[in-house]
């Protein structure tokens, strides 16, 4: 008879009565964790949000008590970066300010009484930390896909004796290791050498890059490729055209993180290289200065040494969101 | 199409070994199913026959030729796995137009285009060709993985239980159609499964494997009629086999703890003790039986209904067609069909009768 309790509805429901979705409470709670994440993102970018402001700020702004946040902006700090300047004296200055061909950065330079006389290092600096970081990521990520594929889908005799060697290498800490690779790189020759640095940033990266790809490697199900063996194609063919296009998540994840490593490495870059092959951050402390710390130009440098970095991972981010978090690649 | 021969095939995995001293033929358009549970060697037995694995003894060979030094593409087979193999970074059609852009083979892709199309016609698949493999139901991936099986002309189709992974309506309906297919096309199979109704229904012989070992190779009714030992006897049919111990007392077999008594058959030579077997299909309720138990449970399947009967200690499986009209706890009368019993020594090897 308890059937009878049920009441029909006369007219067909035709709004949703879900209330999972709409429900005041489920609202709430969607409103405080956006606020939650909006106060921990806010903190998070605080500082390079007062880096970038320092960036555009004028010596004086920059070392102000109390600090100013509203200000002029000038890219005193980023023509001093990128140039090499000598102090005038007011005599010099007077006599500057009339010749007819000054440009605008040398217009910025003089309020401060300063004559640009060249190209700073920087530049060169920033290069090299471009070929160096690169060419060593592309390396190390291609080598370690490599060897990731052998030891996932061959059976090699000691297997796990020589993963974890490969990964016993990252185990020192690179302070403790360079000044035996100091004397070795002098005795052969690859001392601030572009060379001698890439080699050292792949063969670091590498075991980092066996281990991560592998963990990738065996998530996808080999039938794919014994399914392309059968087909007609070669072990290398089934190599490229399957198992490549599934490893993309993995191999751009492996991608940021080695290229992080490399941008980013300072002990070893400090220790090997002198002036042809210096990176971009043993030679930003140096611009700390003589006449007192150039705060506009140490924030003008860790600005555009962060450009980089964010271009490459904001490019790899739709692969991104599912290569780190590993476990949850979709079967 | 190709026949393929096995000779003294030996696999060891580390301290497993997984295929014992394994040789068959498979004649040239046959279907032939390897039946045996999980770890069998089964899927072993294949992909040793693909080239996928390399066997430590033993050799296989197409048409009389040895393939075992032959790369899996050179061989020329097509594999249908259980799961997993279509490429989900591509669409249907560039899944089945994969093995015909094999750089071996070197086909015009107008020629691809017809001979997917054609293969998509026969499998129902057409409308399916610009989709993604992940946006495919069960039915539709498995339908995909066969047919590029069959775009090309392979000499030899092997499949791995291609069916396990879906529901029964559409294993069903599949397996009516790989059946017709394959009549159709007369390509040489070997298809590998645990389900003993797919052996039956498809193979034109089946191959029972255990424990790496062939245990018998013959027809579907030389299996189910003659199985050689209690293993396959109990493999095949459901519900199973009745395996009862049993022992000789002059021209007379006593059914152990029960008061089941028959005639010793004319020609069996029977040792004292034996188990005796006796398919449920043989054993048939009716008021005129020689036989007296009482009904211990019944499952009503609809188009037939299995009975338990308890006779002493001893259970039977009986089925009969349709509803049975018995109700639990019931006295049945029964008889059991002579010319249809099975006996096996007590290690389980059929005794002849």
């Amino acid at each position: 008879m308890a059937s009878q309790n049920i009441s029909v509805p006369k007219t067909p429901i035709n709004y949703s009565i879900r209330v999972d979705k709409v429900g005041v409470r489920a609202r709430i709670i969607r409103a405080v964790r956006i606020a939650a994440i909006s106060v921990v993102a806010v903190i998070m970018l605080i500082p390079i949000a007062w880096m970038s402001m320092t960036a555009f700020k004028s010596r004086p702004d920059a070392v102000a008590v109390p600090p100013k946040v509203s200000f002029e902006p000038t890219l005193e700090g980023f023509v001093s970066l990128i140039a090499k300047t000598r102090q005038l004296t007011t005599e010099q200055i007077a006599e500057y300010e009339k010749n007819p061909d000054l440009n605008w950065a040398d217009r910025i330079m003089l309020r401060r009484g300063q004559a640009i006389i060249g190209v700073s290092e920087y530049p060169r600096r920033f290069l090299n930390s471009l070929i160096i970081a690169g060419v060593s990521t592309v390396f190390s990520v291609s080598l370690g896909l490599l060897s990731a594929y052998s030891f996932s889908r061959f059976s090699i005799p000691g297997a796990g004796d020589l993963l974890f060697f490969i990964l016993s290498t990252r185990m020192l800490p690179p302070v403790v290791v360079t000044i035996p690779v100091f004397l070795m790189y002098r005795a052969v020759g690859l001392y601030d050498t572009h060379i001698g640095m890439i080699i050292l940033y792949t063969v670091f990266n590498l075991s980092f890059s066996v281990w991560l790809l592998k963990g990738f490697l065996d998530e996808i199900p080999r039938e794919y490729e014994e399914a392309a063996l059968v087909d007609g194609y070669t072990r290398l063919q089934a190599f490229r055209k399957i198992v490549l296009p599934q490893a993309v998540t993995g191999i751009a994840a492996t991608t940021v993180f080695c290229l992080i490593f490399a941008w980013n490495e300072y002990a070893f870059a400090l220790m090997l290289t002198g002036d042809v092959a210096r990176t971009a951050p043993p030679s930003i402390p140096s611009a700390l200065g003589t006449g007192g710390i150039e705060w506009a130009r140490i924030a003008a440098g860790s600005m555009g040494f962060l450009i980089p970095v964010v271009i490459v991972t904001f490019a790899l981010r739709k692969y991104l969101l599912r290569g780190v978090t590993f476990g949850a690649i979709r079967k | 199409m190709t026949h393929v021969a096995l000779h003294n095939i030996v696999k060891r995995f580390k301290q497993v070994t997984a295929l014992n001293d394994v040789s068959f033929l498979i004649a040239d358009g046959e279907f032939f199913v390897l039946l045996g549970p999980t770890g069998a060697g089964k899927t072993t037995t294949l992909r040793i026959i693909a080239g996928l694995e390399k066997q430590d003894a033993g050799s296989v060979s197409f048409d009389g030729e040895p393939v075992d030094g032959l790369m899996p593409a050179d061989r020329d087979v097509a594999f249908v796995f259980q799961q997993y193999s279509l490429y989900p970074t591509m669409s249907v059609y560039d899944n089945l137009a994969f093995p015909l852009r094999s750089p071996l083979r070197k086909l015009p892709e107008a020629d691809i285009r017809r001979r997917v199309e054609q293969v998509a016609e026969l499998l129902r698949i057409h409308h399916l060709l610009d989709r993604k493999t992940a946006r495919l139901s069960g039915g539709e991936m498995q339908r995909v993985t066969i047919g590029r099986a069959l775009v090309r002309q392979p000499r030899l189709f092997l499949m791995d239980e291609p069916l396990s992974n879906l529901d029964a309506k559409l294993r069903e309906a599949l397996r009516v159609e790989l059946q017709h297919l394959q009549k159709s096309r007369t390509s040489t199979t070997l298809f590998v499964t645990h389900d003993q109704i797919e052996a039956l229904t498809l193979a034109d012989r089946i191959g029972v494997l255990d424990q790496g070992r062939l245990i018998q190779v013959g027809t579907p009714t030389d299996i189910y009629d003659r199985p050689v030992t209690t293993f396959v006897a109990q493999l095949v049919g459901t519900p199973r086999i009745n395996l009862l111990p049993a022992v000789r007392d002059d021209g007379t077999l006593h059914v152990k703890d029960s008061s089941l008594k028959l005639p010793v058959p004319a020609q069996a030579a029977l040792p004292a003790e034996f188990l005796l077997g006796v398919r449920p299909e043989d054993v048939r309720p009716g008021s005129g039986g020689e036989f007296t138990g009482r009904l211990a449970l019944t499952e009503p399947l609809g188009a037939e209904t299995i009975l338990h009967i308890r006779s002493g200690e001893q259970t039977l499986l009986s089925i009969v067609p349709g509803i049975a009209p018995f109700r639990l706890g019931d006295e049945i009368c029964f008889t059991i069909q002579r010319d249809r019993l099975h006996f096996f020594d007590q290690a389980g090897v059929r005794l002849p009768s």
